[in-house]
């Protein structure tokens, strides 16, 4: 009467040897979690997997320090190059994270397991910023919403949405369940958003990519999704970065494809969309919707804070900020501006001469973690103004501040004036 | 309670085992799908997400019903946090293969030896759950199964009527 949970899960001698024993115990306990996984997920097998990102480097409490610290007192060393998603703590500027002490102990001492373990000390939440990402075709296990939608689309690497725990296992034992968007008919778009009204005035500015991707998590939920109509010119890395991190935050979207521009549409060409899929439009009125919705407070309201960097501020971002910086103009005594990037993508902008621009007009620089997750701002912030989708979406619950989604150029004008100054330009 | 008297009649569903283990409780489900990350309180197990129905009430020692998944991925920590806590569920029923919440339950079986079993049930299981009362979990690699005590105002052969109850020797 009962169904039984064992499912026909064929793993290999090794895969055998490892959850025996025979690789040592920490092996073992990792190959239990991924089998665990694959028979909830009905994998037919395992496959091999290239690198891994781990998430669960971010402190959430003590059973997360005891999963990894028991890891490492097992003798736990991963097996394919793995990096490190944000932590709770910058390590490079002691003292700016306001954690309690027990925390910050506790914190670091999960960032130590994971670094003991032979993980990178990337500390990043953008690793396809890093050198040797993962090429097109490849399997990984990357966690971290916003790395596996960049890896899946922009990439066109393989990974399901790994998360907490499953992440390092999978980097432990190099095997993962064959499931979700590693089965190459999981991603043939099934539906099309068709985004040809729009104009390519608008979406030749960064923030129209934000309130896309927030136009697109609504719409798509879960699914994959094929954007058509968008002129591949307008299409850069960092505007994809914003798009697929704001659609994996309004919905649950780990894959999209654009039309002409990301490598497996490139490669279905003019197959895809399938036939009979069904079709959406998104117009440049929704972008502007999305825009409002990503916004609680109002235009000419006191500024308290801006945040650049959710996802990581990239190079490219550094090079157009310090273009915007350059005249020399300081932001307002009573607004503070953090960028949050990482310590690799820092110590190149340092080198030509962007960071320095940026602290000379007043900017605060956070590396290793986010000013959403752990306190950072100042606690009499009460608005503060952001370009990222993904940052304005989760601040005023986890920060219970009010928030202004916006383009770079609106953040800028707006901490210079100490107040929300809008645009309307960007877009109509 | 009794499963075999001929005085008492008992709910039964059989399940898919998602997680091993036995557990006993108050069955709460829910009316919306919940992130324990950003929906739960870390250290009392308390619903803490202010758009969610049942906002404020307690997940500890409770068999949790969720037809559906949602959340962030950092859910597992958070469940296998509440575990080690004390403060978790007793058992989850799912009506989804949600593996977030699964590998929180598996993490901690690995570190604590405390297992919270999880369930798996179609649609139409879900529906024949009662709403109120002790339920009682068992998930094994022989069997997995939700049961519980019906109230017996139509005497024994009420558990010959209706598809939703049999008895669990029945089978």
């Amino acid at each position: 009467m009962s169904q039984t949970t064992i499912r026909e899960l064929e793993l290999t001698h090794d895969d055998q040897a490892m959850l025996a024993g025979d690789h040592g115990p920490a092996k073992a306990m990792a190959m239990r979690i991924v089998v665990a996984l694959a028979r909830v997920s009905q994998a037919p097998y395992l496959i091999s997997v290239e690198s891994a990102h781990i998430d669960s480097c971010l402190y959430h409490g003590q059973a997360g320090l005891d999963f990894a610290e028991k890891l490492v007192t097992l003798g736990a060393v991963v097996s394919v190059p793995t990096t490190l998603n944000v932590s709770s703590l910058d390590l490079m500027h002691p003292g700016l994270v306001r954690l309690p002490a027990a925390e910050t102990a506790a914190a670091k001492r999960l960032m130590d397991a994971y670094v003991a373990m032979g993980a990178k000390a990337t500390w990043t939440c953008a690793p396809y910023q890093l050198a040797g990402r993962p090429t097109e075709g490849t399997d990984i296990a990357w966690a971290e919403s916003n790395a596996i939608v960049f890896a899946n689309s922009v990439l066109g690497a393989r990974t399901a949405r790994y998360g907490d725990f499953l992440d390092i296992c999978a980097a432990v034992t190099g095997r993962a369940p064959y499931a979700g968007l590693h089965v190459k008919a999981n991603r043939v778009p099934t539906l099309e958003l068709d985004c040809s009204s729009i104009p390519t005035r608008v979406l030749n500015g960064d923030a129209a990519w934000a309130a896309l991707g927030f136009a697109v998590g609504n719409q798509v939920g879960e699914e994959v999704c094929i954007l058509t109509g968008i002129d591949p010119s307008v299409v850069t890395e960092d505007r994809l970065k914003a798009l697929g991190a704001t659609a994996a935050s309004s919905g649950g979207v780990a894959l999209f494809h654009v039309a002409g521009f990301t490598p497996e549409a490139r490669a279905a060409g003019s197959s895809w969309p399938p036939a009979g899929s069904p079709r959406a439009e998104i117009t440049a009125e929704v972008l502007r919707t999305a825009r409002d919705a990503l916004t609680t407070a109002t235009v000419g309201e006191t500024l308290d804070a801006v945040s650049l960097g959710t996802p990581h501020f990239s190079l490219t971002e550094f090079e157009k900020l310090a273009e915007i910086l350059a005249d020399g103009s300081r932001f307002a005594d009573t607004c503070t501006v953090w960028i949050s990037t990482s310590r690799d993508v820092l110590a190149q902008a340092k080198e030509r001469g962007w960071i320095a621009v940026c602290e000379q007009a007043g900017a605060k620089l956070v590396v290793d973690t986010c000013t959403y997750l752990v306190p950072i701002l100042s606690e009499t912030v009460r608005t503060a103004m952001t370009t990222s989708g993904k940052w304005a979406w989760y601040a005023p619950a986890n920060m219970g501040i009010d928030v202004v989604f916006g383009s770079v150029e609106e953040c800028i004008a707006s901490a210079r004036a100490g107040k929300v100054i809008r645009d309307e330009s960007f877009w109509n | 309670m009794s499963l075999s008297g001929t005085e008492s009649v008992v709910g039964f569903l059989a399940a898919e085992a998602l997680c091993f283990g036995n557990a006993e409780g108050e069955i709460l489900v829910l009316d919306e799908a919940l992130s324990f990350w950003g929906g739960t309180n870390l250290d009392s197990g308390v619903i803490t997400d202010i758009h969610h129905p049942q906002h404020g009430m307690s997940l500890g020692g409770r068999v949790l019903v969720m037809s559906a998944s949602r959340g962030s991925s950092s859910s597992s920590s958070v469940l296998a946090e509440q575990i080690r806590a004390g403060v978790a569920p007793a058992a989850i029923v799912l009506g989804v293969r949600d593996a977030i919440i699964v590998l929180g339950a598996l993490a901690a079986a690995e570190m604590y030896d405390n297992r919270m079993p999880i369930l798996l049930l179609d649609d139409a299981g879900l529906a024949a759950l009662p709403r109120t009362g002790s339920v009682r979990v068992v998930a094994s690699e022989s069997e997995a199964s939700v049961s519980w005590e019906v109230a017996n105002l139509l005497g024994a052969d009420a558990l010959t009527e209706g598809p939703q109850t049999a008895h669990p020797l029945a089978g």
